[in-house]
């Protein structure tokens, strides 16, 4: 199988800090990929490598079979969720309709198809009962469905999703991963789905990057998230108990960043 | 003055039929501008802009101002005024908040600056009154032309740039992901304003800009979230405003801007009214299923 995205000696330093070196990887089509670590481990800057948008200090990245560049159509982007001014004039078929034609000059030309391209990603993500909403009224969970089929609409042959669960509640981080993991092994997408959650996407997950004190560590949820891996990045003592498939990491460094989402995964096997 | 000669110097329609044959060149003005504040104030509106409209329309006034000084031409002297003032907001302000204290800064700055070129002025006054409050009946054919032209070839810029500005305009972030270039456009698109905000002082003034670029646009969107229909309202509630507004000063002696304003102003209160019945109705486009069906 030829890999989708391929990273080879890649590096990423600002000036004296290294986020990270020596990056070799490969990722497959149908392939979930997760992009673990503590906030400003460079998760959302391996994102955009990927889009384009950030140059590596070393080493090559190539995605589907050419290297990275601005725009590139074979890549779909799902953003965290943030939300609209309740006065945008956007309703939701509108920000789908932005991921089928809106990187397009001019004006919208053969408006029937475009549409009926956009009713069809509406039925993928279930949102076809609010395709006339305005996106600003909208609650969080709908907007993330949207955004997952404003990413499907060309058709990419790699999801880039950027904390896409983020300030969701539970129900609805499950019914957007799923659509997620839907479009990936069903559909054969690679996704590379940066979080610092990995519980919601516990079930769907194949391999994980770890990034973490300038050092990664790449493999299965189950290779990558023991203790004595995580301890040995953190340079610390670092313990991950497991419960019930779910992982909680207790005693991070940087505990403050943390708190919030530990609190969550115990919320999770209590409730 | 009494109040009846208040009325009179506001509604006059005596020889009507031969005023308007006088005056076809500031209507047809009227309509271009219209035109164009309505394409442009819906991009304003979507980009959040409006307060940037009234620091570029101040800078526009003193580059008037100073070439009335210095005897150059006025719609000379506002473009240049408002095309460095659009370029330097687009270059300087990336975040809101930012952009809104340059504006701050820069307005104050403009405005003082075409008082003092005005009072070193030494013409005739009602051309320095003009440059604030505008003064569309005194439109000349060669002038219209130039501001058809000018106006064509700005409204064939926004549609070249329609939807990838549309996309850097309401989903940045998403946008700058798929390589949509956001921040050439945003530049461009502040030419385009200022450009057009020139355009418009000629025939609103300096002071009531915002009536032509923004208000229309603001109506239109407290009535409607479809991108087409936004613009369709839009435009048509701006050549309402200029067009009518002209008509309904002709009679008068006053000034063509403060009709432009009224009727601007009413047409937003109306858009704002059925806007707030809807929202209290809860009327959104949602399909509602009842419980049942959906079980």
């Amino acid at each position: 199988m030829t890999p989708v995205v391929s990273l080879r000696g890649a590096s990423l330093a600002f000036g004296q800090r290294t986020l990270w070196e020596g990056l070799d990887l490969d990722i497959n089509p149908g392939e979930f990929f997760a992009v673990l670590g503590p906030n400003g481990s460079g998760k959302t800057t391996f994102l955009k490598v990927l889009l384009g948008l950030q140059e590596l200090s070393a080493g090559t990245a190539v995605l589907d079979g050419r290297p990275v560049a601005r725009g590139s159509r074979g890549i779909g982007y799902v953003p965290q969720q943030k939300s609209f001014d309740p006065d945008t004039p956007l309703r939701a078929r509108d920000l789908v309709g932005l991921g089928v034609d809106g990187h397009r000059w001019g004006l919208r030309i053969g408006a029937a198809r475009v549409n009926r391209r956009i009713d069809e990603l509406l039925g993928l993500v279930g949102a076809a009962d609010y395709a006339k909403v305005p996106v600003g009224q909208l609650s969080g969970g709908e907007q993330q469905r949207l955004r997952v089929a404003q990413a499907l609409a060309t058709d990419p042959k790699v999801l880039l999703c950027d904390e896409p669960l983020l300030s969701l509640d539970l129900q609805h981080q499950q019914a957007v991963s799923a659509l997620i993991n839907k479009q990936c092994h069903e559909r054969d997408s690679a996704v590379v789905f940066v979080t610092h959650e990995i519980n919601p996407i516990m079930d769907y997950v194949d391999r994980v990057l770890y990034l973490a004190g300038g050092r990664f560590r790449v493999g299965t949820p189950e290779e990558v998230m023991t203790t004595e891996v995580l301890s040995d990045l953190y340079g610390s003592h670092v313990e991950v108990i497991q419960a019930n498939g779910r992982m909680i990491v207790v005693g991070l460094p940087d505990a403050a960043t943390h708190h919030h989402e530990d609190a969550h995964a115990v919320a999770e096997e209590v409730g | 003055m009494d109040l009846d000669n208040v009325l009179h110097s506001i509604f006059n329609f005596e020889n009507y039929g031969e005023l308007l044959v006088l005056v076809q060149n500031s209507i047809w003005a009227g309509a271009v501008l219209g035109l164009l504040g309505g394409l442009m104030g819906t991009f304003v509106m979507k980009r959040d802009l409006a307060f940037a409209v009234h620091g570029i329309s101040e800078l526009s006034f003193a580059g008037a101002a100073f070439a009335l000084l210095i005897g150059a031409d006025i719609v000379l002297g506002s473009l240049a005024g408002s095309v460095i003032a659009a370029l330097v907001l687009g270059l300087m302000g990336v975040r809101a908040r930012e952009k809104n204290s340059i504006i701050g800064v820069i307005m104050p700055f403009g405005l003082g600056l075409g008082i003092l070129f005005l009072s070193l002025y030494e013409g005739r006054a009602a051309n320095k009154f003009g440059l604030l409050t505008g003064q569309i009946v005194s439109v000349g054919t060669v002038q219209l032309q130039v501001l058809a032209v000018v106006a064509v070839l700005v409204m064939l810029a926004l549609v070249a740039i329609w939807r990838p500005l549309t996309f850097a305009s309401v989903d940045p972030h998403v946008a700058t992901a798929r390589g949509v270039p956001v921040r050439a456009l945003s530049l461009a698109f502040m030419v385009l304003l200022g450009i057009s905000v020139a355009l418009s002082i000629q025939i609103v003034g300096a002071l009531l800009v915002l009536a032509l670029l923004i208000t229309p646009a603001a109506a239109a969107l407290r009535v409607t979230s479809s991108p087409r229909l936004v613009v369709i309202l839009s435009v048509a509630f701006a050549m309402t405003a200029t067009v009518g507004g002209i008509l309904l000063a002709l009679g008068g002696r006053l000034p063509i801007s403060p009709y432009v304003t009224t009727l601007s102003f009413l047409i937003y209160v109306a858009c704002r009214t059925i806007g707030g019945f809807r929202a209290r109705r809860g009327i959104n486009g949602r399909v509602l299923r009842s419980p049942v069906s959906a079980a």
